[in-house]
């Protein structure tokens, strides 16, 4: 009884440095504290990549080089952001490679064979990427099959459909080209235009990537949905018997997949005029680890969503940077492989060394 | 979803609601529970009142854990009635026992390790501030309040933004009962609570089950420990083997019976007798059949 009978007389505690404190945490040094977060970590990498390149590639340190890295860096970064967040919710989407080049090839085929414009095309293929993420998802929760068969299945039938499919309607691999279509130079100014900043030209995938980078961030900490994300992926148990609906968490994140596949899918599809109905296959993987150098744990639960931004900017410097360098360029994955391993093990000995007790 | 601006209140409404003392707010009338042919629980009878703690005893296996999933919403009863303040029942996910308010504190603990201590305190049902398209989590005043609310229930944390995880596990149960009674829980289940603690510890939880009885929510304590029950406990009812064995009140039932119900009872007392022709075997302890003088359910069937 005594229990309750305190709160009425006892005044809510003053914060500040006159706080209660149980006395057996030290507060930790403030370098050690910033070290155990894994964004922190990754943008040290990040860093430190940029600086080898700028040191090994003089043609790094041009203005417009610096932008073409960045261009690179937001078409598997703007993927790269719902992928982590699918990540730390506990799933994989290994579909998310080929779902781009879907969607692309469905904005394409719809406007040219029906002659139509490319806003309609834009729409179907929004309604088709949204439908693959809803699909996988209801799958994912219906079945309780782990996300990597599920997505696996998707991957390998979207694979065929997308060749299939191009074949059958137009005699090729590839669709026509839609430049001359209504609409079509108003779609590019949305989803592939870009701008000059001081004689620098700065293609407008990289403003995107930002704000969805800053979007992603907001909803993860500072939303009941980014709560439900993290805790879904922590104990999905444990969230559902609290009351979190984990239903809706899971299939919405792999719809907001479906959504990041469609926009760079536009994006293919209004700088290249025409898309190649067998790319897309490996680029999962790189989303992948983009996002798991940016510090999401593999597992769920852990993460967030500026780390992927390091992550993937990581990648388009490598990718660039090996280019400008003068580097066979072969040697890309090879260099992804030893940076990803790298990242990890860094972020591994880093969360142990700062978070030791 | 219920509006995260409700849930603020939510607290208060525990306080001015005056039950009445003689209504259950959960009843079983003979429920069961099959999974495919294994039946799990048939006929159990149990009423649950308010300012009272109902102990549920009973060995591994015997359904424990089956009955407060029915009651918390995570499986459905397959026979018999579930009565949630005399009408009948049926949920069909955690969140309706929620809102009825049925709390449950899993063995688990339910809580997220990852995630801070205040994100798991409010996680289901957090405070929000501001309009749809930017309403946003009321962090400082949910942090304020969990602080407040563990502070009232004894526990200090220097950094409420530590892992739930790294607390131990007598303040992890703190924080999930704390976190149930604020949520404006009139039943709180806790599926044994003291299971994984030390001697201590345990008495801290069985101090605020005490402390939930007398803010006059009724309590169903799950436990296979008949002394803690004891401690607390206002009514018993022993599961054995998916059925009632024991349904007693307090002043009908003894420590020593209570253990003996546990131990197996009214078949011990049976077996004492082969038992006393096998040299070497001691008999003196054990309950003869009439000294268990409580109140025995007899279930036509099931009693195997």
């Amino acid at each position: 009884m005594t229990q309750q009978a305190e709160p009425a007389v006892t005044t809510p505690p003053a914060p500040g440095p006159g706080k209660e404190k149980d006395g057996r945490t030290a507060e930790r040094p403030l370098a050690l504290r910033l070290l155990a977060r894994p964004e922190v970590g990754v943008f040290l990498g990040a860093v430190a990549v940029l600086i080898f390149f700028l040191i090994t590639a003089p043609p790094v340190r041009d203005g417009s080089s610096m932008a073409n890295i960045l261009y690179q860096s937001s078409t598997i970064g703007i993927m790269a952001l719902p992928v982590a967040l699918l990540m730390i919710g506990g799933e994989f989407d290994l579909s998310a490679g080929v779902a781009v080049i879907t969607s692309a090839l469905t904005a394409s085929m719809i406007s040219y064979q029906l002659t139509m414009n490319v806003w309609v095309g834009v729409i179907v293929a929004l309604v088709v990427s949204l439908g693959v993420g809803l699909f996988n998802g209801w799958m994912l929760v219906k079945t309780g099959l782990p996300s990597f068969l599920v997505t696996l299945g998707t991957f390998l039938i979207l694979q065929g459909v997308n060749l299939a499919v191009t074949k059958l309607v137009t005699g090729n691999v590839a669709t026509d080209d839609i430049s001359d279509m209504d609409g079509f130079e108003q779609a590019k100014a949305l989803f592939a235009s870009s701008f000059d900043v001081g004689g620098v030209n700065v293609k407008i995938t990289v403003v995107w990537w930002l704000v969805f980078a800053a979007i992603a961030t907001w909803v993860l900490l500072r939303t009941k949905y980014g709560n439900w994300i993290f805790a879904v992926g922590g104990n999905q148990q444990s969230a559902r018997a609290v009351g979190v609906p984990v239903t809706f968490t899971k299939i919405s994140l792999f719809m907001l997949v479906g959504f990041g596949a469609w926009f760079v899918g536009m994006h293919q599809l209004f700088s290249f005029n025409t898309v190649q109905s067998g790319e897309g296959v490996g680029q999962e993987l790189i989303y992948i680890a983009a996002a798991v150098i940016g510090g999401c744990l593999l597992t769920g639960g852990a993460g967030s969503a500026i780390g992927p931004v390091f992550g993937a900017f990581m990648f388009g410097m490598v990718q660039q940077g090996i280019v400008y360098a003068g580097w066979n360029p072969d040697w890309f994955k090879a260099f992804l492989g030893v940076m990803l391993l790298g990242a990890v093990l860094i972020n591994l000995w880093v969360s142990r060394t700062a978070t030791r007790r | 979803m219920t509006s995260t601006n409700e849930t603020g209140t939510h607290g208060a409404v525990v306080a001015d609601k005056a039950p009445e003392k003689d209504a259950p707010i959960v009843e079983l009338r003979g429920a069961g529970k099959s999974y495919g042919n294994i039946r799990a629980l048939h006929g159990v009878d149990l009423k649950v009142f308010p300012s009272q703690v109902t102990c549920v005893l009973g060995d591994n296996g015997a359904g424990k854990s089956t009955l407060i999933k029915i009651i918390s919403g995570l499986h459905q009863h397959t026979e018999g009635e579930f009565l949630v303040d005399n009408a009948p029942v049926r949920f069909t996910t955690p969140r309706e026992a929620l809102d009825k308010g049925i709390a449950t504190v899993y063995q688990d603990l339910a809580v997220v390790p990852l995630m801070p201590v205040w994100r798991n305190f409010f996680l289901g049902s957090e405070m929000t501030k501001g309009p749809w398209p930017i309403r946003r989590l009321d962090i400082e005043k949910m942090k304020k309040t969990a602080d407040q609310e563990l502070r009232n229930m004894g526990i200090v944390l220097d950094d409420l933004e530590q892992p739930i995880g790294t607390l131990s596990g007598g303040q992890r149960q703190c924080v999930a009962i704390a976190r149930a009674v604020y949520f404006g829980a009139r039943v709180l289940i806790l599926d044994e609570p003291t299971a994984a603690l030390g001697v201590k510890q345990s008495g801290v939880v069985l101090k605020y089950i005490a402390a939930a009885r007398d803010r006059g929510l009724g309590v169903i304590f799950i436990t296979h420990n008949p002394h803690h029950a004891y401690m607390v406990g206002d009514h018993f009812s022993v599961l054995r083997l998916g059925t009632m064995e024991l349904n007693a009140s307090r002043d009908e039932v003894s420590l020593e019976e209570l253990t003996n119900h546990m131990a197996g009872g009214t078949e011990l007392a049976a077996l004492k007798h082969e038992l006393a022709q096998v040299r070497g075997v001691d008999v003196e302890e054990l309950p003869e059949a009439g000294d268990l003088t409580a109140p025995v359910v007899t279930a036509p069937e099931g009693k195997s």
